[in-house]
């Protein structure tokens, strides 16, 4: 019995809860509204009393559960142990059972109707973007900003749809001369359509450590938008057609480049699958081999260190949530980041607090979300740096709209970028 | 349900998104921290962003007739902010301003919704500590501890919450603002009405300023951990470094079932045989700390402590208080329900009243772990049980009554730190006597005598 099936999966973790209040020290949405329902503690009481016949699941009831950024800042300071990124799943997706998707969501992030929308921008390129985005010059960033209210705030700073995507600018099979290992590459949607500079990074940093890299053309979206809102049904069809896609090209290992992509391959597909025996072995064969880039180039594949060359950056290293506490991994980007020949790392204060972006929540909750992405654009600027690395696009999105609001001079780049340009640099010498 | 009408004026003062009245969000303040506690919705929850708007609300409520819970974080864990009789829950949440820091006269003015770690982070910054320091200090607020008269780890030196608070601003019963005390060490104008309104669980008025007392920070620290194979010789140890005329900050107990429930959780290293353990904190001026801690190591060999462990540095010193900090998490994981008391005793008791937990816990047949601030008395027995078993709930109830009656026959109270609240209401003539009783009573009726401000916490009305 899953979290994406049934609320009574998650009884014993709701009666771990003492309702200390140990939670609202850490939550990012309760610092902001100081209301107890922003906080882990009113959300799992909400669900208690759902369960208990109390209340009954409404649409209000539903608004309430989407007020969490999933960020699990609260599993980790629960005396408890109350893993309160299952009882949130499984109340969302006990919503959408009972009252739908919220609308928000509906129009622009179901899943499979995000990839549609997508490769249609592709098709009618600047046409699209034209009506809905204007460009911000900017030196190294190609962003924009909403033309026009569509609910979701015109303040936000979105980067532009690339003119090709990452998977039509490579072929399905990047060959090397010696190949030490066969490597498949998950690109997640926001690498494949947004941030192709990542994708391009992650290609050239492997093959740089004679890795034969294969990119499946049948891949799509990790699924992970569809399954925190509650949408399973969305969410498990991509999963299958995930692990067909990688299946029919196999590989040694599986990379990540994004913080979600990583959890889906690591831990969710096995989950929305637990009940289709055949692909369930699939995905738990798959998760035994999945990385996250940083995770793989320290443990699994040692990257080069001769051939680095040299980076003039201060940078500081922003921890995204689902990377951090999520899989575990904030040393190996940090590691990374020390080995370049000219790079200082100066630590922001807090940098695994969440910055607000949480996929959709951001279109839910866009004052919200600002609010909390305020308090890291502050952050970030204390430490007088010129450049923010993390380790997910979704991050780099919200960190970029932050710095770019409040006019801060600051590149934000995904770590593997910083180790891409320092192997570029050393070629150059 | 209140009438419309009523919801109509707090809007119109507060503005309707200080204003909630949905029950999906009027749920989530049924409850606190106190364990196995009947929920109540409220009919509102209003979050003032002034003072006069404090006592706007006040008035509308007197003009009704409605009940007012004032509340803070909601950690208390004495069912102090249920709001019992449905009405209005007072979310003190949004007064979160730090007003003032004055050097000159070691004074903080604040807001009663600051959370307390905030203050400490700003004083830090000056050297300045403000030292009462209960376990939610980053979660309490500066009202609520204050309502509570929070103790912590620090009591025995530094004291609690009540010997730092100078002076308060507070909405009475009847809408109108007095200000009391102020920044001056000596006040004896009138009667103490700051000491009464400390402790007053939000039943006599509504703070909305507090001037704190604030100190030097401590130079230097150490720490010490004493291992014993006897509750006696831990009890005589306890009493033989205050004899020496020494005062730790810190002085903390925990008992065999602590420990091993602790030592799996965290392998901090203890001995899980040992009968009790004891962490001890000196703080001050290097040289004095230097000095005090080899002469309370000399006590504790002394007075036969199997192991003695002085903290080398700071890694070694923060192994051995996650150890103590972990004594709560550690112990919740065990069961569902944790119900955790603070029957206080003076400290000579300690090995009495450790040694009567654990008689009551056999005759009852419950798992119960007892730690706590030995220094000043303040012991936790903590009952890990399940709020579902009922017969097993029965003898926990029956296990809470005889652990308050051995606490007052050894001429202690019932609780050190925790408040009386919904929790302990009925003991208190055990403590008081009838005629203790009716005197609070007089107190709450001529400050509030429509029982207005938390009604049914501390004081029953006839
Ligand atoms: C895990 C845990 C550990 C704890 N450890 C300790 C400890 O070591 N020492 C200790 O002493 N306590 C401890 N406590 C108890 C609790 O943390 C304290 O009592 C705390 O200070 C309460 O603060 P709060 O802001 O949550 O107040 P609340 O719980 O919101 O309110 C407490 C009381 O104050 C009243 N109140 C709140 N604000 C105002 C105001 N502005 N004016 C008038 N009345 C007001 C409320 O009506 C209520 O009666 C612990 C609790 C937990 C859950
Ligand atoms: S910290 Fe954990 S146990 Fe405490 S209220 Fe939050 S979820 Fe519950
Ligand atoms: S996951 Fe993050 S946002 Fe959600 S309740 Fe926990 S701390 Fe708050
Ligand atoms: S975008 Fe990054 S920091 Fe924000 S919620 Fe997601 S993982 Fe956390």
């Amino acid at each position: 019995m899953s979290v994406y099936n049934s609320l009574d999966s998650i009884t014993e973790e709701l009666h771990k809860c003492m309702k200390c209040g140990n939670c609202m020290a850490v939550c990012p949405i309760y610092k902001e509204t100081r209301q107890e329902v922003g906080v882990a503690r009113g959300k799992i009481s909400l669900v208690e009393y759902l369960l208990s016949g109390e209340i009954e699941m409404t649409e209000r009831l539903a608004d309430r559960f989407s007020l969490c950024t999933t960020c699990m800042a609260c599993n980790t300071n629960c005396p408890c142990g109350v893993r309160f990124d299952k009882i949130i799943l499984a109340a969302r997706a006990e919503a959408v059972r009972k009252k739908g998707l919220h609308p928000v969501k509906k129009i622009a992030f179901t899943a499979l109707k995000m990839q549609r929308m997508f490769d249609f921008g592709m098709k009618t390129g600047s046409l699209f973007q034209g009506v809905a985005l204007k460009h911000v010059p900017h030196k190294s960033d190609r962003i924009a900003r909403m033309r026009f209210d569509i609910g979701i705030g015109t303040d936000k700073v979105f980067p532009m749809l690339a003119s090709k995507t990452l998977r039509s600018e490579f072929p399905e099979v990047v060959k090397v001369k010696n190949p030490k290992m066969r490597v498949a590459f998950f690109t997640g949607c926001m690498i494949n359509y947004f941030y192709t500079d990542i994708g391009k990074a992650v290609v050239e940093v492997l093959k740089e450590n004679d890795i034969e890299v294969v990119i499946p053309k049948g891949q799509g979206c990790c699924g992970i938008p569809a399954s925190v809102n509650g949408d399973v049904a969305s969410a498990s069809a991509l999963a299958k057609r995930n692990l067909r896609a990688f299946e029919k090209l196999g590989a040694d290992a599986l990379v990540v480049a994004c913080s979600s992509g990583g959890t889906a391959w690591k831990h969710v597909f096995g989950e929305l699958l637990e009940n289709d025996p055949e692909f369930k072995a699939l995905a738990d064969k798959w998760a035994g081999k999945s990385y996250d880039i940083s995770e793989f180039l320290i443990h699994k594949v040692p990257f080069k260190k001769q051939g680095l060359g040299r980076v003039d950056r201060k940078v500081t290293y922003h921890d995204p949530c689902h990377l951090n506490r999520g899989q575990g991994i904030n040393k190996e980007p940090r590691e990374i980041l020390k080995s370049i020949p000219g790079v200082t790392l100066i630590e922001m204060k807090e940098p695994g607090r969440c910055c607000g972006m949480a996929g959709s929540f951001s279109l839910v909750h866009p004052d919200l979300s600002v609010q909390i992405s305020d308090r890291k654009t502050a952050d970030i600027e204390l430490t007088h740096t010129d450049t923010v690395a993390t380790g997910c696009p979704a991050c780099r999105l919200q960190l970029k709209s932050g710095v770019e609001n409040a006019g801060i001079e600051e590149e934000v780049l995904h770590t593997i970028q910083i180790l891409a340009e320092s192997y570029r640099a050393g070629k150059n010498n | 349900m209140l009438a419309r009408e009523v919801l109509q004026e707090l809007i119109q003062v507060l503005g309707a998104e200080n204003v909630l009245t949905e029950q999906e969000d009027l749920l989530t303040y049924a409850y606190d921290a106190t364990a196995a506690m009947k929920h109540h919705k409220p009919d509102v929850v209003v979050s003032p962003l002034s003072t006069e708007q404090v006592a706007e609300v006040v008035k509308i409520a007197v003009r009704h007739n409605i009940p007012i819970y004032p509340r803070g974080s909601g950690t208390n864990l004495s069912g102090g902010t249920i709001p019992t009789k449905g009405g209005i829950v007072l979310s003190m949440l949004n007064l979160n301003k730090i007003l003032e820091i004055d050097q000159d006269n070691l004074t903080a003015t604040v807001q009663p919704g600051v959370i307390i770690q905030a203050l400490n982070d700003e004083v830090l910054k000056l050297g300045l500590l403000y030292p009462p320091d209960p376990g939610t200090v980053t979660t309490a607020t500066m009202g609520g501890s204050l309502s509570e008269c929070s103790g912590g780890l620090r009591g025995l030196k530094y004291g609690v919450t009540k010997h730092y608070i100078m002076g308060l601003q507070i909405v009475l019963a009847n809408g109108e603002v007095i200000r009391w005390g102020g920044k001056t060490v000596k006040n004896v104008t009138g009667y103490d009405l700051v000491a009464l309104f400390t402790g007053a669980e939000g039943t006599l008025g509504i703070v909305t300023e507090i001037i704190v007392k604030l100190i030097p920070s401590p130079e230097a620290r150490k720490s010490i951990l004493a291992v014993f194979d006897d509750v006696d010789k831990a009890g005589k140890a306890i009493a033989s470094i205050i004899r020496n005329k020494i005062i730790p900050a810190t002085l903390e107990i925990m008992d065999n079932v602590t420990i091993q429930t602790v030592e799996h959780f965290v392998h901090a290293g203890l001995p899980l045989d040992a009968e009790a353990v004891l962490l001890i904190e000196v703080d001050g001026y290097k040289e004095v700390v230097e000095r005090e801690a080899v002469l309370v190591e000399q006590i504790l060999k002394d007075e036969q402590a199997v192991e003695v462990k002085i903290a080398k540095d700071d890694k070694e010193r923060d192994l051995l208080w996650l150890a103590r900090r972990s004594a709560l998490p550690a112990l919740a994981q065990k069961r569902p329900t944790t119900v955790l008391e603070d029957a206080t005793v003076p400290r000579s008791k300690i090995p009495d009243m450790l040694k009567a937990i654990r008689r009551i816990a056999d005759k009852h047949n419950l798992n119960i772990a007892t730690f706590g601030h030995a220094g000043d008395g303040n012991l936790h027995p903590t009952i890990l049980t399940d709020e579902r078993d009922q017969d097993e709930m029965k003898r926990v109830h029956l296990a809470v009554d005889e652990i308050f009656q051995t606490a007052i026959s050894l001429g202690g109270t019932l609780s050190g730190e925790h408040g009386i609240g919904i929790a302990k209401m009925k003991y208190l003539d055990w403590e008081f006597g009838e005629a203790g009783v009716a005197a609070l009573r007089r107190i709450k009726e001529a400050l509030d005598p429509n029982y207005l401000l938390n009604p049914g916490k501390i004081v029953r009305r006839d």
